[in-house]
């Protein structure tokens, strides 16, 4: 029987924590795509390399299915890749840094922007929940002008349940599109 | 967890639509903006410099979610200044209250000055009305303040607070903006359609709409697109923008998909499926089960 693949995207502004996240869950190392910022450069003083062209993390289900993680590049200038990645995908995450309202319009025009490429289920990530200075996901729901309906789920990247419970979110949101 | 920010990013118009939504209480401060060396990014990766809070400019207070007080940094808010502003109290009238009145809080001096005939109850709250609403309204306009939204804080109960429903303050301050930026990024398409929220409750009840902010309530239906309702109520693209993005922010009105976008995205939808992988629901949860056990 030949092996299966499914695919999910983890997508969200610059440094909203999409590395991290496949990082915490994946079995295999991330295959980044990343490069060395220039200390010249806008993003240095937030981080020290960015994602390129993607992440890329494997999580094998048994011998015949396999899931892969596929993270976005969260520089504008890199957008070319997100069609191409959102291609064929199962559904899709959306990270936001709780911590900086900076980024929140950005996210949502990234949360729009995935959403008309393809009408799969996502969910949104409210990312470093662990920082005193993260709006709560209700704030969050209010300022990003997320529906009801959507599940928008408190996270910490580098904490491996907290990535699960998302990616098992997503999981239950794609089984109740498949009941409807 | 505080909310804090910057105005540049989270304007006071979507900052009173989060308060007004959460039925949140306690009091935001704004600082006057203090440019540093530093540089942040935003979401797209764009450096520009960090700004710092600096002194304080003014706070404004809510209790559950209605707005209850203001002030500037620069002014006290006493009783006798509030009034004299007002055109209740002359200068030198103030001046002997506030040298008199020093010790006694606002309420106990407004309980003297309504005895001594100076002001009657209603003048009273008329005036601390109008002179929150003054604040608030000149705080709308500010665009690169610091800001930060202190939970459960709210002023001592020796001040007098008048509770103001903020849809109608968001309304107002919508009508005053001048710049077209803020209404386009928030509503970029205006081949949107609006719909009444679902429970729409008693939303419109005190709400104070101009004729023509009525004229296009009177079209909204999910079938009618914002540039048709433009059209039905000849106004231009900037005049339905500033209308629709009041509603919009106040609550009483969301975006929907017309019926003719809503085909479009149904058509797409069976192109995308075709492309995607035809998805069991036996193998998402085998998904779910892997995903449990890593």
């Amino acid at each position: 029987m030949p092996m299966q693949t499914v695919k999910m995207v983890i997508t969200g502004p610059f440094s909203a924590g999409k590395t991290e996240f496949i990082r915490s869950i994946s079995e295999i190392d991330v295959v980044t795509t990343d490069e060395n910022i220039s200390p010249d450069s806008a993003e240095f003083s937030t981080k020290e390399q960015t994602t390129v062209a993607m992440d890329f993390g494997r999580i094998t289900v048994d011998d015949d299915l396999v899931l892969y993680l596929f993270g976005t590049p969260g520089q504008r200038r890199f957008d070319f890749m997100w069609e191409i990645l959102a291609e064929g995908m199962l559904g899709f995450v959306v990270m936001v840094d709780s911590a900086k309202p900076e980024t929140f319009r950005e996210a949502k025009s990234i949360l729009e922007t995935f959403r008309a490429y393809a009408p799969t289920p996502y969910v949104v990530a409210a990312n470093k929940q662990d920082d005193p200075e993260a709006w709560t996901p209700e704030d969050l729901r209010i300022a990003l002008r997320i529906e009801d309906n959507v599940k928008l789920l408190p996270c910490v990247a580098t904490d491996k349940e907290s990535v699960k419970n998302v990616l098992l979110e997503l999981l239950y949101s794609i089984l109740e599109e498949m009941d409807t | 967890m505080a909310l804090k920010g910057n105005l540049a990013d989270f304007s006071t118009t979507q900052i009173l639509n989060l308060i007004n939504l959460a039925k949140k209480t306690g009091t935001l401060r704004l600082y006057e903006p203090v440019v540093t060396k530093e540089t942040i990014t935003d979401g797209t990766g764009k450096k520009r410099p960090k700004i710092i809070p600096g002194a304080e400019r003014a706070s404004i207070a809510f209790r559950e979610g209605r707005l209850i007080w203001a002030t500037m940094g620069d002014q006290d808010g006493h009783l006798a200044s509030v009034l004299h502003k007002a055109g209740k109290l002359n200068a030198e009238q103030t001046r002997v209250i506030r040298e008199r009145g020093a010790k006694y809080s606002d309420k106990a001096l407004a309980l003297m000055l309504i005895n001594a005939n100076y002001v009657t109850k209603a003048d009273i709250v008329r005036s601390i009305r109008q002179y929150t609403l003054d604040i608030v309204y000149d705080v709308m306009s500010w665009k690169e303040e610091p800001f930060v939204f202190e939970e459960g804080v709210v002023p001592p109960p020796e001040r007098i607070t008048v509770p103001i429903d903020l849809k109608n303050v968001i309304i107002e301050g919508t009508r005053r903006i001048r710049e077209l930026q803020p209404l386009e990024e928030e509503l970029p398409n205006l081949d949107m359609a609006l719909k009444f929220p679902d429970t729409p409750g008693d939303k419109f009840r005190g709400i104070h709409l101009s004729v023509d902010e009525w004229r296009v309530v009177s079209f909204i239906n999910p079938k009618n697109s914002i540039r048709q309702i433009a059209k039905a109520c000849n106004m231009t693209d900037t005049e339905i923008r500033r209308v629709v993005y009041g509603l919009l922010q106040a609550g009483l009105v969301e975006l929907t998909k017309p019926p003719t976008m809503q085909q479009a995205a149904k058509a797409q939808t069976r192109a995308q499926k075709l492309r995607r992988q035809p998805v069991e629901r036996s193998l998402v949860e085998r998904l779910i089960a892997r995903i449990k056990e890593v």
